[in-house]
C-alpha cells in the first residue's frame, strides 16, 4: 500500500475538522473520500467508504487507470485496469476495470472486437455484476 | 516506506504538475 501510494502519487490527506473548505472545494461529503486527480488537477476518480487493505490496493490500482484513461493514455491505462482484474480478481473493483480494459483497448485500436470479448468475459468471470449489464449490448 | 502525505492541497498540485504525478487526495476524520 505504502509504496504503491508513494511511488505514483502525490498523497495528500485532509482532515474534516482541519479543512472543511477543502471539502466543499472537491464536494468530499463522507469519510472516508478518496478522490483522484491528473497532474492538471483534473478528477478521473473517486470512492467512498471503507475498504480492507487488499479492495482498497484494487481501488488505487483502479484509480490509476483512470487518471490514465482520462487523460487518453490508452494503453497504460488498459494495462493498470487489467492489474486489476488479474491481481485482485476477488474485489468489486475488478468487473468494473475489466469493462474499462475493455473499452481503452477499444480507444487505442478502434477495433469493436475488443468489446465484444470483454462482454464475453464479463458475463464468465462476473455475470451477476452491472458491469456484465452494461457491456452486453456489446455481445455478437 | 511511510507516506509522505501532504496537507496543502495547492502545494501539492503544483508538485503534481511539476512532476507529472497524480494526486490522490484522502478525506478523512481520523482521530489526530
Amino acid at each position: 500500500m505504502e509504496e504503491l501510494i508513494g511511488r505514483h502519487f502525490i498523497p495528500v490527506k485532509i482532515h474534516i475538522k482541519e479543512q472543511p473548505d477543502t471539502f466543499d472545494r472537491f464536494n468530499a461529503q463522507w469519510t472516508p473520500t478518496f478522490v483522484f486527480l491528473d497532474p492538471d488537477g483534473t478528477e478521473g476518480h473517486r470512492f467512498e467508504g471503507f475498504l480492507p487493505a487488499r479492495d482498497l490496493l484494487a481501488q488505487l490500482e483502479l484509480g490509476l487507470g483512470h487518471v490514465a484513461f482520462g487523460r487518453k493514455q490508452f494503453d497504460p491505462a488498459e494495462k493498470r485496469f487489467r492489474r486489476v482484474v488479474d491481481g485482485y480478481p476477488e474485489s468489486e473493483a475488478a468487473p468494473a476495470a475489466l469493462y474499462w480494459a475493455g473499452v481503452a483497448k477499444y480507444k487505442a485500436t478502434n477495433d469493436a472486437g475488443a468489446l465484444a470479448a470483454t462482454a464475453a468475459a464479463l458475463q464468465q468471470r462476473y455475470p451477476a455484476s452491472d458491469w456484465a449489464k452494461k457491456a452486453s449490448v456489446w455481445a455478437t | 516506506m511511510a507516506i509522505a502525505w501532504r496537507k496543502d492541497v495547492d502545494a501539492a498540485l503544483a508538485e503534481a504538475k511539476a512532476q507529472g504525478r497524480p494526486l490522490l487526495l484522502d478525506f478523512n476524520a481520523a482521530p489526530t
